[in-house]
């Protein structure tokens, strides 16, 4: 198709299934193109790499599963940042997994000690109810991967009345509205649950025709399939990086009924959430 | 794999129709599923739940009030409506990377093993794509595995629906090697061609369109299927094909083209 400027460009294709890629799957494939496949597809496999911790905890774990009874998740660095100010400075968490995956655009580090701008994929479970597990999730994990870590992480759980809580920020310009979203009062807190979820939400809920992609998608789906109580809060912001004012939209969420009960001492709070602020911007910057 | 909804026992699919969009050009076929699945009223009966489709929820598509607006929906979804022997597979994203295959294959063995009578496949292709004679006339065609040739082949003459044409191989080169090719059809070709190879009754309506709104060309492809199917009826004469304006428009359709435009735009 040509556009406004006359230059011919070949539209996206919506068919999902590219001429090329199917042209390319028609031919038959060599020893060598399996044998690149696999490896391609082993470097991108998803590994969780469980500590001693758990199985001391928990008396039994080593490739079996360990019962939960909570699990929190927060995607991307607000949503992590905002657990590590409002919940895991309370000192009673204890590191006990590690998420090992590579993609295209991160490979996470396995070290418990982060910055924010690393890549990373880490559990922790609370040390006086060890079926409590928290998950900060602050890498990318690709399209084919997503399923990988959904049935690896959930297949470790032995599910006891488990309910599931996501944390996610996206960019406000995915909010579909009928006015701007110039005019949107950003940050805001939009939330989506599955069908076994009873308890209050503490935001509005995402109205049609706007939808959720990425990780808390499979995640949320996984939950709706199996009937698990699962909730959803997606914060819509303006702004890309770490900042403030968007970790400080989950507040609400503090009041939920799953993490109520964790939230210790809110008053180093706003402190811990300046300092990491704060590391951030020093490692962003290009001439450090 | 299928997955049903609550804890009710797998519901019985055995003699029914599977109606299912290819994730094709336009996203034609999925339009009109939508289309049929709000104006039937079709409740949801369960999930398909796969890997190769890109992960995707949101709220109710089909909510008619506040009540059912809050039902979570996800990427690949069943619905049933047992008066009419009908089952609805939506597909509402892409593939992932290198799955389709394996895709391809997880939708044909549920078919065998739901042991459905037959399946409709709604797709489209690419309109530029077409040659001189296909330029003129109707921009809907069909296609018939083997197996559904002989209940479903007079039906489409008394119709007077055209046969998707096939194409030369090797064009300009060889015109004697002519094969099947649905540009922008995704995994049509492939659906259709493993189907007759399995002896699946397999129908495929196919619409020729481009990137647009593609809200009228979803609308001819349902009337297209509504005149073999029959599942709604004009309100003045039964013979004459429902009007467009009697398939209601699901509210997720909504702001397809965006967000509203900032006024400072002006």
């Amino acid at each position: 198709m040509a556009t406004f400027f006359g230059e011919v460009v070949a539209a996206p294709s919506r068919a999902g299934v590219d001429d090329e890629e199917e042209a390319a799957a028609e031919r038959e494939e060599t020893p060598e193109d399996r044998e690149i496949r696999r490896e391609l597809e082993k470097k991108r496999e998803v590994h969780i790499l469980w500590s001693s911790k758990l199985s001391a905890s928990t008396g039994s774990f080593t490739d079996e599963q360990f019962p939960c009874s909570k699990f929190i998740l927060a995607i991307g660095h607000n949503a992590v940042a905002f657990l590590t100010s409002f919940v895991l400075n309370s000192g009673c968490w204890e590191a006990v997994g590690s998420v090992k995956l590579w993609n295209e655009w991160c490979r996470t580090s396995n070290t418990t000690s982060v910055l924010p701008t690393d890549a990373f994929c880490l559990f922790y479970k609370l040390i006086s109810d060890p079926t409590v597990l928290l998950c900060q999730c602050n890498c990318y994990v690709a399209e084919d991967q997503q399923f990988q870590w959904l049935e690896k992480v959930f297949g470790c759980m032995r599910e006891e009345d488990l309910q599931v809580t996501i944390l996610s920020t996206c960019p406000v310009t995915d909010y579909k509205t009928p006015e701007s979203t110039l005019t949107l009062p950003s940050p805001f807190l939009k939330a989506l649950k599955t069908k076994e979820f009873k308890e209050i939400v503490c935001c509005p809920l995402l109205e049609q025709p706007n939808i959720v992609q990425g990780l808390p998608a499979a995640v949320l789906s996984y939950c709706q399939v199996w009937q698990i109580p699962a909730v959803l809060y997606q914060c819509y912001t303006d702004v890309i990086k770490l900042d403030t004012v968007t970790i400080e939209a989950f507040k609400p969420v503090l009041s939920s009924k799953n993490l109520k009960s964790l939230v210790k001492d809110m008053s180093k709070s706003t402190e811990i959430l300046k300092k990491l602020v704060t590391t951030n911007e020093i490692h962003n910057n290009i001439y450090t | 794999m299928f997955v049903p909804c609550g804890s009710s026992a797998a519901p019985d699919f055995e003699g029914f129709t599977l109606l299912l969009p290819a994730v094709s050009v336009g996203n034609v076929g999925q339009l009109a599923v939508d289309l049929v699945i709000f104006t039937l009223g079709m409740p949801k009966v369960g999930y398909f739940y796969t890997d190769c489709l890109v992960p995707m929820v949101g709220n109710n598509p089909y909510a008619t009030a506040e009540e059912n607006s809050t039902e979570l929906s996800i990427n690949a979804e069943v619905y049933s409506l047992p008066s009419k022997k009908l089952v609805v597979l939506q597909i509402r994203s892409p593939f992932v990377k290198n799955k389709y295959r394996s895709f391809c294959q997880t939708l044909l063995s549920w078919v065998k093993s739901s042991r459905c009578a037959k399946v409709i496949l709604l797709s489209s292709s690419h309109a530029y794509q077409r040659d001189d004679q296909q330029l003129h006339g109707t921009p809907l065609r069909y296609l018939l595995s083997p197996a559904i040739q002989k209940t479903a082949g007079d039906l489409m003459q008394r119709l007077n629906w055209k046969e998707m044409e096939k194409v030369a191989a090797y064009p300009g080169v060889n015109d004697a090697d002519m094969v099947l090719r649905i540009p922008g059809g995704g995994i049509t070709t492939l659906l259709f061609n493993e189907s007759c190879s399995n002896g699946i009754q397999m129908a495929v309506l196919v619409k020729f369109c481009s990137e647009g709104d593609n809200i009228p060309d979803a609308l001819a492809l349902v009337n297209y299927l509504n005149e073999w199917l029959q599942l709604i009826k004009s309100e003045q004469n039964s013979d004459v094909p429902a009007t467009p304006s009697q398939w209601k428009i699901p509210h997720s359709w909504r702001l397809l083209f965006g967000s509203g435009l900032p006024p400072a735009l002006y």
